[in-house]
């Protein structure tokens, strides 16, 4: 057996599907399945081997995938099969758990479904490009990602707000607060 | 309730997905709206929506449309909407391939990553470069190594991983940011901060804790950070071993935050382990075991993985690796259950005892949900478990095998296969489970999975021979795999004829020939041609059935057949040896191209087989690789063998052209340490009355350009140094070659080995280890190199003879030559036959090579061949 190369490439690829198994998001990151029509093979073939059992990991095609489903969800993190089965098991659950986060602030449905994530498109392409970049892994905490995607919901009054919206409103104000700080203490 | 959407288009997806029926036509005809002034953020952000999700439906966007919503797109850089602004930066990284100059939106993303907006920050740097260009590299290279550098960690993880991917593209750009990666994986700027964030809490009221939270988890917690820069840096350095240990070194003593990092960290530790062979009583070791005790369950298992995976460990060694695995597998996580007991079925192939003490604990994952773990656990129990338990578990495995996927499948075919050899006895149980399975429905890889199995039975234990063929001839009947079908038939003629009764396999072969394929039809012939080969009383039935075959409609068969009956005919042992027991020993691709190569430039000659280089021995499958592989996607052409690609090599220089066909190459030898300043291995290509010996040197100096590099070489015997091929220029670490051409002492054929001491000579011109800009002028000076030995091997090419009884009554008696000799210095038989076989070089066949156990004697048959055209047989005995 030879050590694999260290390299921070990780996932393979990231997928969204709805319980018809019909694509909702997917993103690859190398050219493991480069035509659309192999890709679609491949979901498919993912699809019917995983919909069925509640198991949270599998071994297709020679790679390691893990999955959760929620409601009318399905969600896939793929990886090599030499690659840490913890390490894709943390990106698939930073994403659900910043989309439960986003969703539940953000749009009026407050579980993870199909509808919620469709009215919130913008958000689940936001996230995933915090969370994996290029199939390196960027960003494995929840509280950070969404912090970072910042949605604004801009219709709600200040009042109506959670405390992580005001937190994340007041953050950009606050930051420059904290540099002067910074500033001010390293130079004297 | 927030409406993201406009009513029109609620409406329009009044069903489950308002994405639905989205029109590429009608979503770009809506962006026209990006001209519009003011721009209006939410619609447009959802225009933005509309457009990535149809690039990510797999949508194809031609260039020219393409290129225009791109443009139109950058008009919203104008707005400040940050959610707007964000998806502009993905719809750029989305169309960085399909439009047209993207990068006239550089401009925007330079001052985005420059300037006060945190959020903005990270993603422009991402998007920037995956628009910018070599050219371009230069003119954003500045404001690189400052985001590399900067205070906020998600910045700085954006600049190191966009680092890292431009690497691919221009590594001699981002090599020159080390620097800055090192001082961004330092941990001193980060105590700073933690320091002022300290303050800047004491001075606050408690109540506004929850408004800092994000600035404080930013510094205290910088997750990621020292895991992109180490795996930037490892990178950039990788090929520098120093560096390397330096880097780990002193990782492993600071400690690091992010359990990534130290996954990382437990992967360059045991590269490194395995490249410099070093012991385990090595610092790097002690690390990877310490990792066993870290609080994140990611590092314990890297490690333990790790540790698992390395050659040469020890039962004690394993222990505790195997012991943490163990606890993982009551775990309530399917995803670490099956990690471990995935690991732990690596451990059973090579220490099944070491596994032995988590049996009770993978007795338990039998039940388990996932069908994967399930598997897996059986599997290991099946290699670590005693005989007894065979039978139990595989009635176990019977009851579900139809319920996992192929992939595991084939896993629990591959540890019945382990298991035959461990306990030969159980094969008649093996031989029914696996015939059980054949007769199941499955994909390709599967059933060649139990094929293959069966036939090493097969070859393991000669009384399973019947009833092995008997079970493969069932399955052609009704085979839809023609590469399957042909295997099967090549093993019957192989093996058929040798049983005690041959003619019950001739009806399974001619049914062949009568219902499938031309592929398997002309298998089948040859089959059939062996048994007549071989079974006089046979022979006149076999003549009939090939009657019928010439009348066959594919021109293959009917040629295959009109030669078989030719051959057969003649009823002389030594033509049946050369055509039908023993075929072709060349090289197919040597073969294809020598035959072009005839096409292009015929000539009166008739083409000789003898021009065409021998097929280098097949690598026998490591009967040890027991995981799951990927499926095999890669293309199914027979790739060029090494000598191959050496034969095509050395043709390109004129020096060599007129050498004739290459006989055979040896494989690398070492001729430097590993950690020297310069690296040379050889490779000793051998020609008919010529040697050439190929030197790849690699000058590991960052400070140093090396040019005219020649190794000069002084034998000790007549072999004639005729000609040196300088390498041109050798920069820091790209590999160079030189060549030496010796011509080999015609006068004394029996002076085959000979020793040279060698020396490299070089020019060295001093450079800028930075910019590697060399000095004007250089200096000459040499390099001493270890002796290289040219021995009996080289001259002789390995030749596989399946038949070997045949190809030796060929030979005939009168080239007989009896020797004994005294082999003092080995102490057991199958040291013997090892050194036998490496010193001469020559191919064990008929898995000669294998000595049975308890035995005082062994007959050992070698097959080879010498320059020039002599076939060289070995039949020796102890």
């Amino acid at each position: 057996f030879q050590a694999v190369e260290p390299s921070l490439y990780t996932v393979k690829a990231v997928l969204i599907m709805d319980n018809d198994g019909e694509r909702l998001y997917a993103k690859y990151y190398d050219d493991t399945y480069p035509t659309v029509k192999e890709q679609k093979a491949f979901e498919k073939n993912i699809f019917n081997k995983t919909h069925r059992t509640d198991s949270e990991i599998a071994l297709l095609e020679g790679l390691t995938v893990v999955y959760k489903s929620n409601i009318d969800l399905y969600f896939y993190v793929i990886g090599s099969s030499h690659e840490n089965e913890l390490m894709l098991m943390s990106v698939l659950n930073c994403l659900f758990d910043s989309l439960s986060q986003m969703l539940s602030t953000h749009v009026s449905l407050k579980n993870v479904e199909k509808r919620a994530l469709l009215e919130n498109m913008e958000g689940l392409f936001l996230a995933v490009d915090e969370i994996v970049d290029g199939g390196v892994i960027l960003e494995s905490d929840p509280q950070q990602v969404v912090h970072r995607v910042a949605l604004r919901g801009d219709d709600v009054p200040l009042t109506e707000q959670t405390v992580t919206q005001v937190r994340e409103y007041s953050h950009s104000s606050l930051s420059a607060v904290y540099l002067s700080i910074s500033f001010s203490l390293s130079f004297g | 309730m927030i409406k993201k959407f406009d009513k029109k288009d609620e409406e329009a997806g009044s069903g489950s997905n308002p994405f639905q029926h989205l029109e590429k036509s009608a979503v770009l005809q809506e962006a026209r709206i990006f001209n519009e002034t003011p721009i209006n953020p939410r619609r447009c952000l959802h225009i933005l929506t509309k457009i990535i999700y149809l690039l990510n439906q797999g949508e194809h966007f031609g260039t020219t449309e393409a290129t225009e919503a791109f443009f139109a797109m950058t008009r919203l850089f104008q707005s400040n909407d940050q959610t707007l602004r964000r998806m502009c930066y993905l719809t750029i990284k989305e169309m960085a391939n399909i439009s047209e100059d993207v990068i006239i939106v550089t401009s925007s993303l330079t001052k985005d990553m420059t300037g006060k907006e945190d959020v903005y920050r990270g993603p422009a740097i991402r998007a920037l470069c995956r628009i910018t260009d070599t050219t371009m590299l230069q003119a954003i290279e500045r404001y690189m190594k400052q985001a590399i550098v900067d205070k906020v960690p998600s910045v700085s993880s954006s600049a190191l991983v966009s680092s890292l991917h431009m690497v691919k593209m221009s590594y001699d750009v981002v090599k020159r940011w080390v620097n800055e990666a090192q001082e961004a994986a330092s941990s001193d700027n980060i105590m700073v901060q933690v320091g002022m964030v300290l303050v800047w809490l004491f001075i606050c009221p408690p109540s506004c804790f929850s408004f800092i939270y994000p600035c404080l988890y930013h510094v205290m917690f910088p997750m990621h950070l020292q895991y992109h820069a180490l795996g930037l840096l490892y990178h950039l350095r990788k090929n520098d071993r120093l560096a390397v240990t330096k880097m780990l070194n002193k990782f492993t003593k600071s400690g690091l935050k992010s359990p990534f990092a130290y996954c990382m960290l437990i992967r360059i530790a045991s590269k490194l382990l395995e490249e410099t062979e070093g012991g385990h009583d090595s610092p790097l070791f002690d690390f990877i075991e310490s990792c066993l005790r870290n609080k994140h369950e990611m590092v314990v298992y890297e490690a333990a993985s790790a540790i698992v995976h390395m050659p040469n460990c020890t039962a004690r060694e394993l222990a505790p690796a195997v012991s943490v695995l163990q606890l993982f597998c009551s775990s309530p996580k399917a995803a670490l259950r099956y990690a471990a007991v995935r690991t732990l079925n690596k451990v059973a192939m090579k220490h099944p005892s070491a596994v032995t003490a988590c049996n009770l604990d993978l007795e338990n994952l039998i039940t388990d949900s996932n069908r994967s773990i399930a598997t897996l656990a059986i599997t290991t129990l099946l290699k670590t478990g005693s005989e007894s338990s065979v039978d139990r578990l595989m009635k176990q495995i019977s009851s579900f095998v139809s319920e996992i996927s192929d992939e595991f499948k084939v896993v629990v075919v591959q540890a019945i296969s382990a298991l035959c050899q461990k306990y030969p006895r159980k094969h008649s149980v093996m031989m029914n489970f696996l015939s059980n399975m054949l007769r199941d429905d499955g994909g390709f890889e599967y059933k060649r999975a139990i094929v293959d199995c069966i036939i090493s039975i097969i070859e393991e234990n000669p009384e399973s021979k019947e009833t092995g063929l008997a079970h493969l001839c069932e399955f052609i009947e009704d085979c839809e795999h023609t590469v399957l079908a042909t295997k099967i038939l090549h093993l019957l003629g192989k093996e058929g004829p040798r049983t005690p009764s041959p003619s019950k396999y001739i009806r399974f072969i001619f049914n062949r020939v009568v219902l499938e394929s031309e592929a398997v039809r002309a298998a089948a012939v040859s089959a059939l041609a062996k048994f007549g080969a071989q079974n006089d009383d046979l022979l006149p039935s076999v003549l009939v059935l090939m009657q019928r075959c010439m009348m066959d409609s594919d021109d293959e068969v009917r040629d295959r057949a009109t030669f078989y009956m030719n051959v057969l005919q003649q009823k002389q042992k030594a033509l049946n040896a050369a055509y039908i027991f023993n075929g072709l020993s060349v090289s197919v691709p040597g073969l294809e191209k020598s035959l072009h190569q005839y096409t292009l430039e015929p000539s009166e000659k008739p083409f000789d087989m003898k021009t065409v280089p021998l097929a280098t021995a097949p690598i026998t499958e490591q009967k040890t690789e027991i995981a799951p592989v990927a499926t095999s996607k890669l293309p199914e052409k027979p790739a060029p063998s090494r000598q191959d690609i050496y034969q095509e090599q050395l043709a390109g220089i004129p020096e060599f052209q007129s050498l004739g066909p290459l006989f055979k190459s040896s494989e690398p030898v070492q001729l430097t340490e590993a950690e020297t300043e310069y690296v040379v291995r050889c490779i000793k290509h051998t020609f008919a009355t010529h040697m050439v010996f190929q030197f790849d040197c690699t000058n590991t100096l960052n400070d140093q350009l090396l040019q005219r590099v020649l190794v000069q070489m002084e034998p000790s015997e007549a072999y004639e140094v005729v000609h040196h091929v300088p390498a041109p220029s050798l920069p820091y670490n790209q590999p160079g070659s030189s060549y030496t051409l010796v011509r080999l002492p015609d006068d004394d054929p029996t002076a085959v080995s000979c020793t040279f001491s060698c020396t490299m000579k070089y020019l060295v011109r001093d450079c800028d280890p930075n910019t590697g800009e060399p000095d004007d002028d250089g200096y000459d000076d040499e390099y001493v190199l270890e002796d290289l030995e040219v021995t009996v091997a080289d001259h002789i090419q390995k030749v596989l003879k399946p038949n070997f009884g045949a190809a030796w009554e060929e030979v005939g008696d009168e080239f007989e030559k009896e020797e004994t000799f005294a082999l003092a210095s080995v102490r057991t038989l199958e040291e013997a036959v090892n050194n036998i076989v490496s010193f001469l070089g020559m191919q064990p066949c008929e898995r000669s090579d294998k000595v049975p156990e308890n035995k005082n004697s062994h007959v050992l048959f070698l097959a080879g061949m010498n320059l020039p055209d002599i076939y060289f047989i070995l039949k020796g005995s102890e």
